[in-house]
């Protein structure tokens, strides 16, 4: 295989001691970021974005893969022992997870989402290696109109798909597109939406706009909420799996990863669907295979049963590794985080779509590599590291946002050494934090900015090369299939939508009787 | 601000002073300071002395705080309290300072003793997190008991 031997190259350029450093610093912040609800990989990138143009691309790079992965671990922890998700796709590993850690089979929990993350993972970044040159090659033939439907649909996915209202998701995709359009209009050099602000006309830094709405917008929300009951954590030892765990994870996690890895690789699938798609499996089969032994025996699900952890953890891992692929082979970015990453590449002068492959391949090569090695250090170091993950959830909140609040304000001014981009920050903290009081999902917004000027300009490129003939759009067979996609996407989400909030309100109503009769023994043990 | 949990009361105390207030924490610290507060209570009860309130006390800025008792801890409590004979109130304030919270019910109750655990604090520490036994003994405005755990009541 040609592409495993650029993968080896890649290996042995990213296994330089600096570059491990890098990873591991990556992995490290991410799983801290990852453990702490409200924090996540996006906005840690985003405030790491101004102290890494310092770097080489290539370590930068590293450091965020490392991020990115860790914070998928992070996640998990928290899930696990503290039942409170900090993302949408953590939400089914909470709910086996968190039972099986009441339980006292916490360590287990957290040694199969481990495990199976690192495995989900690999698997994940191999097929990324396999799939995103042959689709690159594919992708330098698309056309503008093509390109531009691709992006249309993946816009158009999260802001409906995902998330629970399609009204909130394109609302907050609007005013993202709307963010993106201030500035200098490329194609004739005149200054829209700039209110006479010279500032303006240079275009929207999006490390402001991005920590702004991650950064200065949580630290804000949480400042309107600062006191809360404190949780229960439930305490754990170190992460450990027996031989009859193993047994029982190997499959979840392999079929996890095969339901994982497509969502992510589609434009706009998210980790919520195939979480939820592989814990609704693991379950039946589970069901299924308890009632073939004997006819009258109740399975585990609703007790903490660990294919529940396995499989939707491993289904996660896999779609975060998926995104990659249209990432890198088309520019597209389908996440929060691939969107900052995919700025920072931009921030670096490379220009991001299906030249990335051949134009900067020892660099991708070195990062999908850096992914494999990212994957391995978060096995090695967060296995024994648990108990200390654990310890971070009581760092109190005004501490931590202070440090986070320090950052964003360092990072805003630091990218033109103005003071205007500290009041710019302070505009989209405060965006941001309307955002989260009225529910929109921020990720369409984040999407918007960054994908809007790409696709104005293929809208552009499109339009004058027919003469500003709308009709060119759907002239292409690429383009119409997705435009097809799309429709037939946006007729089945109510259907799909309604199965999966049935399901899901009978899961949680069968897990709840247990979970009740769990507190009260607790209570009464202690 | 005493947002939360209910006050758990045991029984409706009657508005008099010499309560003994306790800042508990479910932890030896905690321990030590109940086991002192109950024992002088033990001894006030003959004088005209009321009985023990516990408060127990959260800034509530944390996702977890192990100080803030959980339903099984508070039982216990209850049981321990109920099992000494003597009047007693027990509290879970959440609010800005548990050192505040603690000289709130003080007053309320006009307590005639405040014990608190004493728990060893390095310099960067309390820089960062302050002690809450500090400022209760030296904002209170009754006497003030500091105990250490292995510290057993005469």
């Amino acid at each position: 295989m040609d592409n495993l031997g650029l993968l080896a190259d890649g290996l042995a350029a990213a296994l330089t001691p600096m570059n491990l450093l890098y990873a591991a610093v990556g992995v490290l912040l991410g799983t801290f970021v990852g453990v702490l609800p409200g924090i996540g990989p996006a906005m840690a990138i985003a405030l790491l974005l101004p102290v890494t143009f310092g770097l080489e691309p290539t370590q930068a790079f590293i450091m965020f893969a490392g991020l990115y992965y860790g914070g998928m671990y992070g996640g998990s922890t928290t899930s696990i022992l503290l039942n409170t998700p900090g993302e949408s796709a953590s939400v089914m590993t909470a709910l086996e997870g968190n039972l099986m850690a009441r339980a006292g089979r916490g360590a287990q929990a957290l040694a199969t989402a481990a495990v199976g993350s690192f495995v989900a993972g690999t698997i994940g970044t191999l097929l990324v290696a396999m799939f995103a040159p042959a689709l690159a090659d594919v992708a330098v033939e698309i056309g503008a109109p093509s390109y531009f439907a691709l992006m249309v649909l993946a816009l158009v996915m999260t802001a409906t798909v995902l998330g629970a209202s399609p009204l909130r998701g394109l609302m907050s995709l609007f005013v993202g597109l709307t963010i993106g359009l201030v500035g200098l209009d490329l194609n004739t050099g005149q200054p829209r939406l700039t209110f006479g602000v010279t500032q303006l006309v240079d275009r929207l830094d999006i490390v402001v706009v991005a920590v702004g709405i991650f950064a200065l917008g949580e630290a804000l929300w949480v400042a309107a909420h600062l006191r809360r009951k404190p949780a229960r954590v439930v305490p754990v030892g170190q992460p450990w799996l027996g031989r009859a765990d193993l047994k029982r994870s190997w499959k979840p996690w392999l079929r996890g990863t095969a339901y994982g890895f497509p969502f992510g690789a589609l434009p706009a699938g998210g980790a919520e669907l195939p979480t939820f798609l592989s814990f609704v499996t693991e379950r039946s089969l589970a069901k299924r295979g308890v009632a073939k032994r004997r006819a009258d025996a109740k399975d585990e699900f609703g007790r903490g049963a660990i294919e529940g952890v396995a499989g939707p953890e491993a289904a996660n891992n896999a779609s975060a590794a998926g995104m990659l692929v249209p990432m890198l082979a088309l520019g597209l970015p389908v996440t929060a985080t691939a969107s900052v990453m995919l700025s920072a590449l931009q921030g670096y002068g490379i220009q991001p779509g299906p030249q990335l492959m051949t134009e900067h391949a020892d660099m991708v090569w070195t990062l999908l590599a850096s992914l494999l090695i990212g994957n391995l250090l978060l096995l090695v170091l967060n296995l024994p590291l648990a108990p200390l993950w654990a310890r971070l959830l009581r760092i109190p909140r005004p501490q931590l946002y202070a440090g986070i609040l320090f950052f964003a304000c360092l990072g805003a001014y630091a990218t033109n050494l103005d003071p205007f981009d500290i009041a710019l920050l302070l505009v989209f903290g405060l965006l941001g934090m309307a955002m989260r009081r009225f529910g929109l999902p921020v990720l369409p917004l984040i999407l918007g900015v960054i994908l809007g000027p790409l696709m104005e300009t293929k809208l552009r490129e499109a339009l004058t090369i027919s003469g500003g003939d709308p009709a060119i759009l759907w002239s292409e067979p690429l383009a119409i299939a997705i435009y097809a996609v799309l429709a037939l996407v946006l007729l089945t989400r109510p259907l799909l939508s309604r199965w999966r909030s049935r399901t899901e309100s009978r899961i949680v109503a069968e897990a709840e009787d247990p979970e009740d009769a769990e507190t009260v023994t607790e209570g009464s043990a202690r | 601000m005493t947002a939360g949990q209910e006050p758990v009361q045991e029984q409706t105390p009657p508005p008099a002073d010499g309560w003994v207030v306790v800042a508990w924490t479910p932890d030896e610290f905690g321990d030590a300071a109940l086991e002192h507060a109950i024992a002088w209570a033990a001894e006030g009860a003959a004088a005209g002395g009321r009985g023990v309130a516990v408060v127990n006390g959260t800034r509530g800025d944390a996702l977890v705080d192990e100080r803030f008792a959980a339903p099984g801890g508070l039982a216990d409590l209850a049981e321990r309290l109920r099992g000494t004979g003597l009047p007693h109130v027990v509290r879970q304030e959440m609010g800005r300072d548990v050192a505040e919270q603690v000289l709130d019910v003080a007053a309320e109750l006009s307590a005639r003793l405040v014990v608190v655990g004493l728990r060893h604090r390095s310099p960067v520490g309390k820089l960062l997190m302050g002690s809450v036994a500090q400022r209760i003994l030296l904002t209170a405005e009754c006497p003030v008991l500091a105990v250490k755990p292995g510290e057993r009541p005469a």
